[in-house]
């Protein structure tokens, strides 16, 4: 256990060197960040770093101390130790003006339900230290920027979910903080305002920082710039997308024939390798290295008359390394115990 | 910021149905008793009239049903004090206030000054009673003023109280009834003291009683060691309220 957590330390290191050659703002930084709830450790020794102008996913299962990572970073738990830095400030030694620079949508967005989105926003505008003169203006904003201008006469709580889960994003990010913090911001949201939210996360994510966590894979894949898989209070995995997606860059190819042919006749082309039956008309297509054999394949397929309705390359997604990882983890420990 | 927060509260107050409910009733039940009090106050002037100095007006019925108000409101303020923090915690709506630029300390008094808005609010309206006597007659305005200032600094230590017992619990019914308890407890608890007056620990007991420091405001008095205790009462249990939420944000 002793030399896994210091394996991670190694790897935040990585990070920082990878990272200060960009010449970035740090906005958040934690050290060695830990809590624990009674005898039980939710969060172990994790350290990292958020930058301007990033989007930092954070993964893991149920129970594996995203939430009370992000709790602590708000300042709704304090840490049992470590630190934690916003902006160059101490969030214990000044924790007003660094709770300032944070804008937080909890896993249930703090609601009133009695108050209008209008009121309610205007409230935690003047909350958030935005002066009287300003607030209508950040309300308008951040009415705009979610996708509430049709309802801000109307009462909290007769909002349907997905609504009130915008206003608790508009919240969030009234008063333009430095670090957006979101807790699984996309649950309970159609697909459209799922789209909607995703291009507003990736927008923030432009200036300023932002955090967020989530069970939705491909969401990170689409929205975020750097990846951190937490299981079990660790920090077990942390990438960058680019290097991630390299990562997962394709190895196979998945065809669709109606007339399939003997394996052999494939296996003949060069640059495949393994054929996988799929089905009766599917294939999963093997191969190793740079040489795609998709353009050879679509020929070979025409040529031979086997009758090709689909030819897509497969993507080693994010789900399986996450499972990998996480499923890894939870052996080792099985095996310590 | 403490005033922009104690606004929220008292909005939240009036945006349920149960502050207008307990504003309409406590009326209500004070109306009564006030017409009582003045029936009997007319009832007996003939008598009053061959007393060499009879006591007015204000002394007789306005202290009189002021200190049938403070127990009545000993058994409504429970009532509006037990959904402050503990419905907050419920609906997790405290991390908005926790990650928000301001301190535990600001949030708790911005939490009782917004219950110092309702309070003030009611005893004005409960103060209309007695003031409609000027249409017919005259009041003593400094015992008036005795009366409300004590008035208002016992039901601000209720609503201190309250406040405290929100903040031990997530069910606003555990709050209201242990507020009730504690607040009823303090009020008797001079039962024990006045039978042995002599004894040291009766004394202190007697001290304690929240009922024993509002005599001498009834009476007109403007004590100052009365004030101090509720001054006190009040810091006390505020200080415990930020504690008890500070604790929050450690374990839980």
């Amino acid at each position: 256990m002793c030399l896994k957590v210091r394996g991670n330390i190694d790897f935040s290191t990585n990070e920082d060197e990878r990272n200060s050659g960009m010449t970035q703002e740090t906005l958040i930084s934690v050290e060695h960040l830990s809590r624990h709830y009674g005898p039980l450790m939710a969060v172990k020794s994790i350290s990292f770093e958020l930058h301007r102008g990033e989007v930092l996913g954070f993964l893991g299962p149920n129970g594996a101390g995203k939430s009370t990572t992000m709790q602590v970073i708000t300042g709704n738990l304090a840490p049992s130790a470590g630190r934690v830095r916003i902006c160059d400030l101490d969030l214990l030694d000044k924790p007003r003006a660094a709770k300032a620079h944070i804008g937080y949508l909890p896993e249930q967005p703090p609601l009133y339900p009695d108050f209008t989105v209008n009121e309610y926003l205007r409230f935690c505008a003047r909350l958030n230290q935005i002066p009287r003169e300003g607030v209508a203006r950040a309300v308008d904003n951040a009415k705009q920027r979610c996708g509430l201008e049709q309802v801000g006469k109307r009462l909290i709580s007769n909002l349907s979910k997905g609504f009130q889960q915008r206003v608790g994003i508009a919240q969030a990010i009234i008063h333009t903080p430095s670090v957006v913090v979101l807790d699984e911001p996309t649950v309970g949201l159609d697909p459209n305002q799922i789209r909607e939210i995703r291009s507003l996360i990736r927008e923030l994510g432009n200036d300023h920082g932002v955090i967020l966590s989530t069970h939705i894979l491909p969401e990170v894949q689409m929205t975020c710039d750097r990846v951190q898989i937490i299981n079990q209070g660790e920090l077990v995995f942390a990438d960058s997308i680019e290097n991630l997606n390299q990562r997962t860059s394709t190895t196979s190819l998945i065809l669709g024939l109606h007339q399939p042919p003997a394996d052999t006749e494939l296996t003949a082309i060069p640059g495949v390798g393994e054929v996988e039956h799929i089905d009766a008309e599917y294939r999963r297509i093997h191969y190793t290295g740079d040489t795609n054999p998709a353009e050879t394949l679509a020929e070979h397929a025409v040529n031979k008359h086997w009758g090709l309705f689909e030819l897509k390359p497969e993507f080693n997604s994010l789900e399986q390394i996450f499972v990998d990882i996480t499923a890894a983890e939870q052996d080792n420990t099985g095996e310590a115990a | 910021m403490i005033w922009l927060l104690a606004r929220r509260e008292l909005r939240s107050l009036f945006l349920s149905p149960l502050a207008w409910a307990v504003l309409a009733v406590i009326q209500l039940i004070i109306a009564w008793l006030f017409l009582f009090f003045l029936q009997q106050y007319i009832d007996a002037q003939p008598q009053l009239n061959m007393m060499p100095d009879p006591p007015g007006v204000t002394e007789t019925v306005i202290s009189g049903i002021f200190q049938s108000t403070a127990f009545i409101l000993l058994l409504v303020i429970p009532l509006i004090t037990m959904r402050v923090v503990s419905e907050e915690r419920r609906n997790k709506t405290l991390a908005l206030l926790f990650s928000a630029p301001v301190s535990m300390t600001e949030i708790v008094l911005g939490k009782f000054f917004g219950l110092m808005g309702f309070l003030v609010i009611m005893v004005f309206m409960l103060t209309l009673m007695p003031l409609s006597i000027l249409i017919g007659g005259n009041l003593d305005f400094g015992h008036l003023a005795a009366i409300l200032l004590g008035l208002l600094l016992l039901l601000s230590a209720f609503a201190a109280a309250g406040l405290f017992m929100s903040t031990l619990t997530n069910q606003p019914i555990i709050a209201a009834i242990s507020t009730f308890g504690l607040l009823l407890l303090l009020w008797l608890i001079d039962v024990a003291g006045s039978n042995v007056s002599t004894d040291k620990a009766s004394e202190l007991l007697s001290y304690l009683s929240l009922l024993r420091h509002s005599e001498a405001f009834n009476k007109g008095v403007f004590s100052s060691t009365d004030l101090i205790y509720y001054l006190l009462f009040i810091t006390v249990f505020l200080v415990l309220s930020i504690r008890r939420l500070e604790s929050d944000r450690l374990q839980r």
